[in-house]
């Protein structure tokens, strides 16, 4: 599978076009996601969104997403259950890395790779060394898989897996929903590994099949999902050999691992939230690839619920696809985040990489659940990004400050 | 290919965002990116050095994003290569991709200072320092890698590759 979004798909198109080549390798196996920029949010990317809608006509590409089926690439694609275990899967987007949670080998790479392998469906890749992080126990109340990444990053550094694979283990995985997974895997590319990986197990075999046939109307129009992710339960587990080699290991106790919170200007500069002391800030933002799924918002909506965002704090929550947006409405969640002052939108990537719905200005601090905090990343190269999971964030978007959960209720109500 | 050129040094973890942020991702055009090359912390970046200048740079250069345009921004800014002491995977495949020439050296980096005159010889690996009169040797490239740059860059390659199994 190749995979490019609107800033990206431009110029694998481009390069694409240099092939003298009039069809891609396979139609099924190209997905092409207008989410960054889209709805369109200038004339320049409304021309890039219809660069690839054309391309995306001509070549009969078959998982083209529209707004208004899109979603955030990476939350889009094991929702419809396009990727699964086994699935060997490339994308001009840096968190692709995103579905070794389902157990693919998935990895980012730029717009000429895609290219290449839309035209040829091959690419070349150098087998990474791997790391492995062992996570056994309990975690604390609230913390989620944002809070053991962002640990796990805080404690390597933002090129402690350079070019290395993360394999993460252990009871508090096995415990762990897809959700927490997929954000797990989301940012192992924030300590610089090629890719994350998580064994594949009961849980995701469930939700392989729950996803597969979760929308009768896509699976109509494309088809029958191919290779693993069509016949899961036939296939023998991926998961590592018992004598694997590991360059490191680290082994994590759940206990330890505290709500974080990652200071500007690295994701690595994670800190326990016990710690941060009193900072003011001026707007949150729930949402993208890495916190943007039900269970996120979910988190978020038993923070806000009967609460009012503070005056001077703006809370923009961005459900991650057009289906995690319907569940949110379905359950309620949707008239908790209104009901609190709180901006819903729907799915883009937006503020996340400084886009649109939500730019900060300078001196202006966000807290945001997204992978990136570095200069500049949201807006001004003088406003500051604080990288926190969904519970933070909204008990922080109520107290004006940031702060955990923990101050808006009572932790064991959880 | 030989370059000569004085060095821009930058610190580590230098990220795509730095290099070429977000906003500006609406074009492929290398010397459109380049007005807005580093500009969080080192503004008209392009404007302010001489065509043919070094990057050298501490570890994990380009981090972050996999964007294309960041390799692109530095080629338009008119860089003649960047040298540092690690590159973040992607920026190095998109770096070898866009023939845009990067090398890796430890040693080098340490003790070139910003200002410095380089001369490298990327076929060779060969660095050196004519303000201070030292040189290196950095590792060369593995063999398929120098096949994607001989064919220039990865389309090229691609393309070659197809003709033949054609
Ligand atoms: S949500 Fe942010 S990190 Fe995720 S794909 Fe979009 S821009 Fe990239």
């Amino acid at each position: 599978m190749a995979l490019a979004n609107d800033i990206t798909a431009p110029g694998s198109i481009r390069e694409f076009n240099k092939l003298g080549i009039d069809k891609v390798f396979d139609r099924d196996k190209v997905v092409l996601v207008p989410d960054h920029f889209a709805p369109n949010r200038n004339v320049e990317s409304a021309e890039q969104c219809k660069y690839v809608r054309d391309f995306a006509r001509a070549k009969e590409i078959t998982n083209f997403f529209e707004v208004g089926r899109m979603g955030i690439e990476h939350a889009l694609l094991p929702e419809l259950g396009l990727v699964g275990p086994g699935d060997l899967v490339i994308g001009a987007d840096s968190h692709t890395c995103t579905y070794g949670a389902l157990g693919a080998f998935s990895t980012g790479m730029g717009s000429t790779d895609i290219a290449a392998a839309m035209a040829t469906g091959d690419t070349w890749l150098k087998v990474p060394p791997s790391l492995k992080f062992v996570i056994d126990g309990e975690l604390p109340p609230w913390v989620t898989g944002k809070d053991v990444i962002l640990y796990i990053i805080g404690m390597i550094g933002v090129d402690g897996a350079l070019y290395r694979a993360m394999e993460f283990t252990g009871s508090a995985i096995s415990k762990m929903s897809m959700d927490g997974r997929l954000t797990i895997c989301n940012m192992a590319i924030e300590a610089g590994a090629k890719n994350g990986i998580i064994a594949v197990d009961e849980r995701t075999r469930e939700y392989v099949r729950a996803h597969r046939h979760q929308d009768d109307e896509i699976e109509e129009e494309f088809g029958e999902p191919e290779g693993v992710a069509a016949d899961i339960t036939k296939q023998a587990d991926f998961i590592s050999d018992a004598d694997a080699v590991y360059e490191q290991v680290y082994n994590i106790k759940a206990e330890d691992i505290q709500l974080q919170v990652a200071f500007p200007h690295l994701p690595s500069n994670s800190k326990p939230l016990s710690r941060v002391g009193d900072i003011g800030i001026d707007q949150v933002v729930i949402g993208s690839c890495t916190n943007g799924r039900i269970e996120d918002l979910r988190q978020a909506a038993k923070v806000l619920a009967g609460h009012k965002v503070d005056t001077n704090v703006r809370l923009i929550i961005i459900p991650a696809t057009q289906s995690i947006y319907k569940q949110a409405i379905h359950e309620g969640l949707i008239d908790i985040f209104i009901d609190a002052d709180a901006a819903v939108s729907t799915p883009t990537c937006g503020p996340c990489l400084g886009g649109h719905m939500g730019v900060l200005a300078a001196g202006e601090r966000c807290v945001s659940t997204t992978n990136r905090n570095f200069r500049g990343r949201m807006g001004d190269k003088d406003s500051e990004v604080y990288l926190a999971g969904p519970a933070v964030a909204a008990a922080s978007a109520i107290l004006g400050r940031i702060g955990g959960p923990e101050e808006i209720i009572d932790g064991r109500d959880q | 290919m030989i370059f000569q050129g004085n060095v821009h040094k930058f610190g580590r973890d230098i990220d795509t965002d730095v290099i070429i942020p977000a906003t500006y991702l609406v074009t492929f055009e290398p010397a459109e990116l380049a007005k807005h090359c580093m500009e969080p912390i080192f503004p008209n970046f392009a404007e302010r050095i001489k065509p043919g200048d070094i990057i050298v740079a501490e570890d994990n250069f380009g981090c972050g994003s996999s964007r294309e345009h960041a390799p692109l921004a530095i080629k338009g800014a008119e860089i003649a290569c960047v040298l540092a002491k690690s590159f973040a995977r992607i920026f190095y495949r998109n770096a070898i991709n866009t023939a845009l020439p990067i090398l890796e050296s430890e040693e080098a980096v340490d003790s070139i200072s910003d200002g410095d005159e380089l001369k490298i010889d990327t076929n060779t690996g060969e660095i050196s320092n004519l303000t201070t009169g030292l040189s290196w040797q950095a590792e060369p490239f593995p063999d398929f890698i120098n096949e994607i740059i001989n064919a220039g860059g990865l389309i090229g390659y691609t393309k070659e590759r197809i003709a033949r199994e054609a």
